[in-house]
This record gives structure tokens, sequence and C-alpha cells, in this order.
């Protein structure tokens, strides 16, 4: 089986700081892959990195045989790797309906006299847009929340619209960055859930930072561990779990 | 008690001293010499209740704060009840066109001149709107685009005799390609950048439009810039060579009141298509995305939106008004020089943008009609113009900085069923 | 040939000259911008009453008699960074302070509502033509054939040059060795952190809005005697112009602002003795925008990283 995304030698540096050095992972189609490691080790970075939000000092990219490294924030976006942030971004002001339009901002109409004339071609287009909207907003649970602002949800909810913002573009890969951050244990069982049925029923691949041991021991195929930037170990949950440099790293030297 | 009356006490003294000097002596030129004279007794007046009102807001602070903290509000703007629904918005609307429909007819030549020149600040105030209200970049050079608009129909009509109807879709084509051009390069630049970066901009049009004598005449401007016609009929007392003039073809007594009706209509039409095509693109797919490339920008660009290309269509359409409105000036004025183009009236824009509420097309008519009616009204108001507005600005960011009439760009609902 | 090299030695002292006024104006841009990270649009109001004051100041003292042009310079020089100074406190207080929170533009438009007012008020307060002040100091060295080719440095080009010299020196000392220098390096890195650390950052701020006032009422009334001058509009330009030297040096660099202002003194002056007067601000702005794209952190700045 192919590699959908391919990440070698990934390195990063601000100014004399070397944030990433040589961190090397590959997502297979369907696979979930976490990124663990301590506090301040990188992982972010790594997902900066990758979805082009950073421009990498070195290393490739690969995404779907094609190269990446380099290309701008928003054509990575399109060619299908999706990311949310650390802290919640929607957008606040709007209706969660609305948060759910823009993300589809690449499929929508954007002749401009067709839209002043609201021809059929283009009303057409809006319904579309409309009614995948709606599907996920059910799928995520939040379809009877769907004219309110999204800034007025409680934060559970706010984390799930992130995720349905995600997957209304239709990625190939989904990147969640501390998804689980802040969500109690029952929030957190259903983050769980949700991400193994968009796994399962919609076949994306998953790629995701997280703390949450739980979550991640339980739905990952693949976990990479970051140190220092630096990468510390990868393998399986199972193997992770038993490596002695990972225990080091986390519960320190001694 | 104590620390409330000497922090009070400070604020007043402060006050005197930076008025004492720059505002109780003033310069007189005595042959060579320069000499100080005590100023008139009221700008002492001012400066002395100046002080005191300092004194008295500083030493009421917490109940001040208390009112401006109401006053502030919670961003929502509520309707009055009589025009909540959708329907009757449209009815009002109806109403409102109609009545600006028959003032012309039943008010004074002078009223419907200073109508028309609101008419066009509003026009200015919606163009700008989109760039600053709707997609939250920082346009200071605004008036650039429209000197292009203006210059576009004068040279056109000065060089090559377009007529104004022409001339019209050109300079808004002009504008908006000057736009496009100039916003291409600057708009991946950061909010405040941008901001100064426009305000060069619109400074080196107005220089070059100086200084680059054999076109544009320079500081001299151009003069006899031809009215519109309608369909062909002029609306002077006799018509140009081939031409055939308004009162003739219709067999009625030259006025020159005819000439001052039709421009206020023709710039209230342009009024209205500017809101219809607006209205149109606040609820399209480039509406969204403004809206949501002013909340984040980043959250954009992981959702593959291109945060230049969106950003410039704004600028490019936001440019464009700016271009219609300027090539009516023109013909409006029948003289445009540089001088008309200045910076500040670029900050008189954006204080109408500003004042009227970012993003309120509402708030942005009430806010150009208080600029240009108000002067009108009080003489003396024109010379404190600028002062308060500019004091206006400030305060209304600390207070309100959504404006007097925050609106919401219209939520798409989903329709259950 | 050697008239050619006199013709540019002249162009250049003339740039330094003006070039050094710029760079007192844009420490105040680049101070406050390292500091809370934004443009005080007002701060070419400041230094446009800067000159104001000290035209009355020198007006007010020479009509009580003093006539010693020095001690005239330095008298009204005190009254106007005493003035200018608490004018900078006080905007910042009025109009900034509150608005520490909100968003880059709501502070923007918020100064640029003060810029309005404030040229308004001198407007209203003092008129709007020209008033022009005799100059205090005449002469200058020559230096050359002086019926041929020379070039001329004026005393007041001489005292400009010192007095910004010393301007730069005492705030460089200040910055590096005093404890409030030192806080507000500090608030420039981290003015969280700062806070944590219990330096009370809006104290740093309003120290740093009085210093750049100060130095800008230095240039306006060192560039007021230069030019003889003065009008309500002037700080508009100056202000641009000065901001343009700060990007220039990389904003949030006081030797970059000083480096800036010179160059952009020394680019205009040349531009205008050897292409065009007409389009010197033209170039100016050209610049900045140039800059702007081309190289955002200047010659000295730092890039900034942008936070995700």
């Amino acid at each position: 089986m192919t590699n959908l995304l391919e990440v070698k030698d990934l390195t990063m540096r601000f100014g004399g700081l070397l944030a990433v050095n040589g961190v090397s992972l590959s997502v297979k189609e369907k696979q979930i892959v976490s990124v663990i490691g301590p506090n301040g080790a990188g992982k972010t970075t790594v997902f900066n990195c990758i979805s082009g939000f950073y421009i990498p000092t070195g290393g490739d990219v690969v995404f779907q045989g094609r190269p990446m490294q380099g290309k701008p924030g928003h054509l990575i976006a399109r060619e299908g790797m999706v990311r949310t942030f650390q802290n919640v971004r929607l957008f606040k002001e709007m209706t969660v309906i609305e948060n759910l339009l823009v993300a589809q901002h690449m499929h929508a109409e954007h002749n401009l006299l067709k839209g002043f004339f609201l021809t059929p071609g283009y009303r057409k287009k809006e319904k579309e847009l409309m009614d995948r909207a709606a599907h996920w907003l059910d799928r995520v649970g939040l379809l009877e929340f769907a004219n309110r602002e999204a800034g007025n949800l409680a934060y559970g909810q706010q984390r799930r619209l992130e995720i349905a913002r995600c997957m209304v573009t239709e990625p190939k890969l989904l990147m969640l960055d501390e998804p689980a951050a802040g969500l109690n244990p029952n929030e957190t069982k259903e983050l769980d859930e949700l991400i193994m049925h968009l796994r399962d029923d919609h076949g994306v691949s998953v790629m995701l930072i997280e703390h949450d041991m739980g979550l991640v021991m339980g739905i990952s195929d693949h976990i990479v561990v970051i140190n220092q930037g630096a990468p510390l170990a990868s393998g399986t949950p199972a193997e992770i779990q038993a490596n002695p440099d990972v225990i080091k790293a986390y519960l320190g030297e001694d | 008690m104590q620390s409330r009356f000497t922090s009070a006490l400070f604020a007043a003294l402060l006050t005197l001293l930076l008025g004492s000097l720059l505002l109780g002596v003033t310069m007189v030129s005595e042959g060579i010499d320069l000499v100080l004279e005590l100023s008139e007794p009221h700008k002492i007046y001012g400066l002395i209740i100046g002080a005191a009102l300092v004194f008295i807001i500083q030493y009421f602070k917490q109940e001040v704060g208390a009112v401006t903290t109401r006053l502030r509000g919670d961003g929502s703007f509520e309707m009055p009840a009589f025009i909540r629904t959708p329907k009757q918005q449209r009815l009002w609307g109806f109403m409102a066109v109609g009545a600006l429909l028959i003032f012309p007819f039943v008010s004074s030549r002078g009223a419907v001149d200073i109508a028309t020149l609101t008419l066009i600040y509003v026009m200015l105030g919606l163009g700008l709107n989109i760039v600053v209200g709707l997609a939250g970049l920082l346009d200071l050079g605004y008036v650039g685009f429209y000197a292009v608009g203006a210059y576009s129909y004068a040279l056109l009509n000065f060089y090559f005799g377009l007529s104004f109807w022409v001339a019209l879709p050109i300079a808004g084509l002009l504008a908006a390609l000057f736009g496009f051009i100039l916003g291409f390069p600057v708009l991946r630049l950061r909010g405040d950048y941008l901001a100064i970066v426009t305000l060069g901009f619109g400074e080196i049009i107005r220089i070059l439009l100086n200084n680059w004598t054999d076109l544009t005449g320079g500081p001299n401007g151009i003069a006899r810039i031809p009215k519109p016609d309608l369909f062909g009929l002029e609306f002077n007392r006799r018509a140009s060579e081939g031409g055939q003039t308004f009162h003739e073809f219709f067999g009625i007594p030259y006025s020159s009141e005819y000439k001052v009706i039709f421009l206020y209509l023709l710039a209230f039409a342009l009024v209205l298509l500017t809101l219809y095509v607006i209205n149109r693109l606040i609820r399209m797919p480039i509406g969204r995305a403004w809206e949501a490339l002013r909340e984040d920008e980043i959250a954009c660009r992981a959702l593959g939106l291109n945060p230049t290309v969106i950003k410039l269509t704004a600028f490019t359409i936001g440019a464009s008004f700016a271009g219609f409105a300027g090539s009516f000036f023109a013909a409006r004025q029948g003289f445009i020089s540089p001088e008309s183009f200045t910076f500040i009236e670029s900050a008189i824009i954006l204080a109408i943008v500003v004042l009227g509420g970012m993003g309120s097309q509402l708030g942005i008519i009430l806010a150009a009609m208080a600029m240009t009616i108000l002067p009108e009204m009080a003489r003396e108001f024109d010379e404190y113009r600028m002062l308060l507005f500019g004091l206006m600005m400030v305060l209304m960011m600390i207070w309100r900085p959504q404006g007097l009439l925050p609106m919401k760009r219209p939520h798409l609902e989903l329709k259950r069923d | 040939m050697s008239e050619s090299i006199f013709y540019f030695l002249q162009q250049v002292t003339n740039g330094l000259t003006i070039g050094s006024t710029y760079a007192l104006i844009a420490i105040g841009y680049t101070m406050v911008y390292g500091i809370i990270g934004m443009i005080n649009f007002a701060h070419g109001e400041v230094y446009m009453m800067g000159t104001y004051v000290a035209f009355i100041a020198l007006a007010g003292l020479s009509m009580l008699g003093i006539d010693n042009p020095l001690l005239l310079i330095g008298l009204a020089l005190m009254v106007s960074i005493m003035v200018a100074s608490a004018y900078g406190f006080t905007i910042e207080r009025v109009a900034y302070r509150p608005l520490r929170s909100s968003k880059r533009l709501i502070a923007l438009i918020s100064a640029i509502g003060m810029s309005i007012f404030l040229q308004n008020y001198i407007r209203l307060a003092q008129g709007s033509r020209d008033i022009a002040m005799p100059s205090l100091i005449q002469g200058g060295f020559l230096m050359g054939d002086p019926n041929g080719s020379h070039i001329m440095i004026s005393y007041m080009q001489i005292i400009i040059m010192i007095s910004t010299v010393i301007c730069m020196v005492g705030l460089t000392l200040f910055i590096t060795r005093s404890r409030m220098g030192r806080a507000c390096r500090a608030c420039s890195q981290d003015i969280g952190m700062t806070n944590l650390l219990g330096i009370n950052s809006n104290n740093v701020i309003a120290v740093t809005f009085v210093i750049g006032a100060a130095l800008a009422a230095v240039a306006g009334m060192l560039l007021g005697l230069y030019y003889g001058v003065v009008n309500p509009y002037i700080g508009f330009m100056a202000g641009l112009k000065a901001f343009t030297a700060a990007v220039l040096g990389g904003i949030g660099s006081i030797p970059g602002a000083m480096l800036g202002g010179l160059i952009l003194g020394v680019t205009e002056s040349l531009t205008a003795g050897y292409l065009t007067a007409e389009y010197k601000d033209v170039v100016a702005f050209s610049l900045l925008v140039l800059i702007l794209l081309f190289m955002p952190s200047g010659i000295l700045g730092k890039p900034e990283v942008e936070k995700i």
C-alpha cells in the first residue's frame, strides 16, 4: 500500500533555534497516526511545516506522490490536507452553518455575475453547499444549532464543529492538533468514536497531536514520538508503551 | 476620596499646561519679528472650560464609566419594533426611496445640491465599507481611486471627447484596475502596514496628478468638464454643436434647476445600484469569505481559501465604486484639481464608515448625511467639523468600536422542513 | 569635475541634516511599535506641535529681552520638550491605553482620529497660515572656493547634527544603563512576562511615549529653525517620512531608526538634487512600499514569526 503522506528529514530552524530536527513519518490510507511528545517538543511546529504554515528549512513532504514543501497553506489544504489548531479557530460571529459554507468556498460558484442575477445554476450550487453542510452538522450532532452564532456554542460543540468544518472540504488527510484538549472524559469518548467513524465510513486518514494517552493508545495505528524537536521513537501503541526511551523522556532521567 | 480629587486636579492642570501655550497665546508677525498676543477671549474661555470639564470627568470617572459601559452595549443592535421583519424593512425601504425621489421637486435648489453631495459621500462610504467594514482591510488611500475615476472622465472627455455615459464604466474599470495593480503586491502585508502603504499610494497618485502637468494640467486642474446628458438631451441653455437641449425637446422654458434635479436623480440611481450590488455581494460566497477572512485569516488558509485573492476582490470592487463616484463628481463639479483628493478626503470617508458602524449600510448613509448636511446647517460647525470628527473617531473606538449602528451581514439560515 | 563632487557633497550634507531629524522622529515610532506593536499615527502631529511650542517660546522669550541666540534656543528647546512630552503622555493615556487589548486596527483608527483632532486643534488655535520665524543663527562654514565650486555647511546644520548625536547618545545610555531603560527593553521582548516580574508595564509604555514625544519636539524645534516656517499640516508628511525611516531601519530597532533616517534623508536629497524635486516624496513612498514588500524586517530589524 502506498503512503498517503511521506515526511522525510523535516527540519525547521528559527534563527539559532533548531525547533524540528530530522523528523520523518508516514501516513497510509485510512490510517490514524499520532504524534506525541512532552510539551515544547516541536509537535505543532511539525504540523505547521507539513500543512504549509511554515516553510520548512529542510526535508521533504510528499502528499499523494506530489511534493508539498514550500507550498502555501491554502494550496496544500486544497490538495486534501486539512487541519485544526490547538486553540479553537472558528469564525465566531458567523453562524454554525455559515462556518461550514465558508469552508466549502473552493466548491462554490465564483462567477460574480451569476451571483448578481441569481441564475438557476448559482442557486443549485448554493443548495448543494447547504445540503452538504447540513449533512455534516447532523453527523456531529449539531444540526439543531445550525443558525446559532458559532461563538455561542459550548466548548465541546465548538471542537466538533471544527472537525465538521474540515470534513465538508472532503479531505484525504485530517490533521487534528490536540482535539481532546479541554474536553471532559465523556466528550473525549465521543471524539474517539467520531474519529474512528470518520476513518471507517469516510475513508479519511487522520494525523493527530494529543496529550490524552488513553485516546492516543486506543485509536492510533501508529505513533511517532518527538522529543526536543528530534524523533525519539515510532511504532505501534504497544511498542511505544514498552519503549524505555519514551518512558525516560516522559518521566525524566532519574 | 483624597486621591480622586488629586488625580482630577492633576488632569485639569495638565490640560491647562497643554493648552496654555498653544491656545492661550497666538503668534503674530510684526515686521520680520514674531510676537505673541493673548488669544481671543473665546479661546481662553475654551481653555478654562476644557480644564473644568476634564476635572469633572476625571472626578466622576466611575459614574462616567458606568454610563459608557451601557453605551458600549453588547455589540448587538436591535431595530425598533416597526422595522424588524424583512417585510417591514422592505416597506420602509420603498417609502424612503419614494420620499427621496419626490424630494428634489419640492425642495430648494441649494438643498438638492447638498443632497447630491451627500449621495456622492454615501457611495464612497459604501464602497470603502466593502474594504474596511466587510473585509477588514484598512485602506487609507481610498481617495486615490476616487481621483482615478474623476480624472478618467475628465481626461477621456478632454482628449477623446467621450461622453459621461461612455466614460462612467471606463472610469469604474480603470479605478478597479488601479486597485488590482496596487493591491496585488501589498495585500499580503499585515493590517497596519497595509494601511500605511495604501496611504502612500493615495499620496503618490495625488503627487503625480499635481506634477504631470502636460497630461493633467497640474495644480490648475481640468475645467469645463461637461455635465451628463439624458439620452442625448443636454441641460445647458444652448445646445452644443449637433446636440439638443432638454428644455427645447420638451418645449418648456429653460431653467437651471432641471440640471440640478437631474444630477441628484442620477446620483440617487448610482447609490441604489451600489446598494443592490453590495447587498448581493454580501450574500454570495465572496461576501461570506470576506467576513471569514476578517475574523480569522489563519483558519481561512487552513480551509483552502486564498487570502490574497479574497482581499484583492474586496479591494478591486471597492476601488471601482470610488471610480464611479469620482467620474460623477467630475461631471457635477465641472472642474477638478488634485486639491480635491488629499488625505483628508480619505479620512473623511473613513470617518463616515467608522462612525456609521463598520459593515452597516444604514449607518453609513446616516453618517454621510451628518458629515455633509450638518456643516451646511450651521456655518460655524464647518470650522470645527474635522476637529469633532477626529475626536469622535477616538471616542467611538473606545466606547463603541462597532459604530453607532452596527449591523450584521445577513445570516444565511438553514431552513428546516 | 571637482564641481560635481562639491555638488554631490552638498547634497549629502543637506540630506544628512534632514535625515537626522527624520531619525529623531522615527525613534518615537520605533519604540512604541517595539513595545505595544501599534503605529502611533499621531506622532507626526506631536512633532508639529513641538515646532509651534518652540516658536511661541522663542517669540515669548525674545519679548522678555533675551537675545543670546544659543540661550534662546536652549530655553525654547526645554519648553518645547516639556509641553510635547506632556502631549505624548496624554495622547497615550486618552486614546491608546483604553484600547490596549483591542484589535490593532481599532487602535490605529483611534490614532488616526487623534492625528486629525490635533491637526485641527492647532489650525483653530494658531491659524492655518504659514508662520515665519526670523532666523536666529546665520552663516556657516564654507569649504572650497567662495567664487567657484564650494560646499556650504551652515551653523544651523551643524547644530542640528550635534543635537541629534547628543540625543542619540543620551537615549542609548538611557536604554542600556538605566533601570527604566532595561524595563523598556524587557517590555519589547515580552510585555506579559514583564508584568509578571513586577514591572509596571503601563509606566514603561508611558515613558516610551514621553521619550518619543521629547525627541520629536527636538526635531520640531531644529527643523522649524532650519526652514523658518511652520503650519499645522507639516506633521503629516514628516510623520510619514519618519515612519518610512523606521521601517527602513527595521521597526522596533532604535539603531535601525537612526540609520533609516539618515539613509532616507540622503536618498531624498540626492533625488531632489539630481533627478527631480517634485517627485522626492514619491521616492520616499515608493521606498516604503518596496521595503515592506521585499524586506519587511528592514535593515536591522528581526524577522517576525507568525504565531499560530
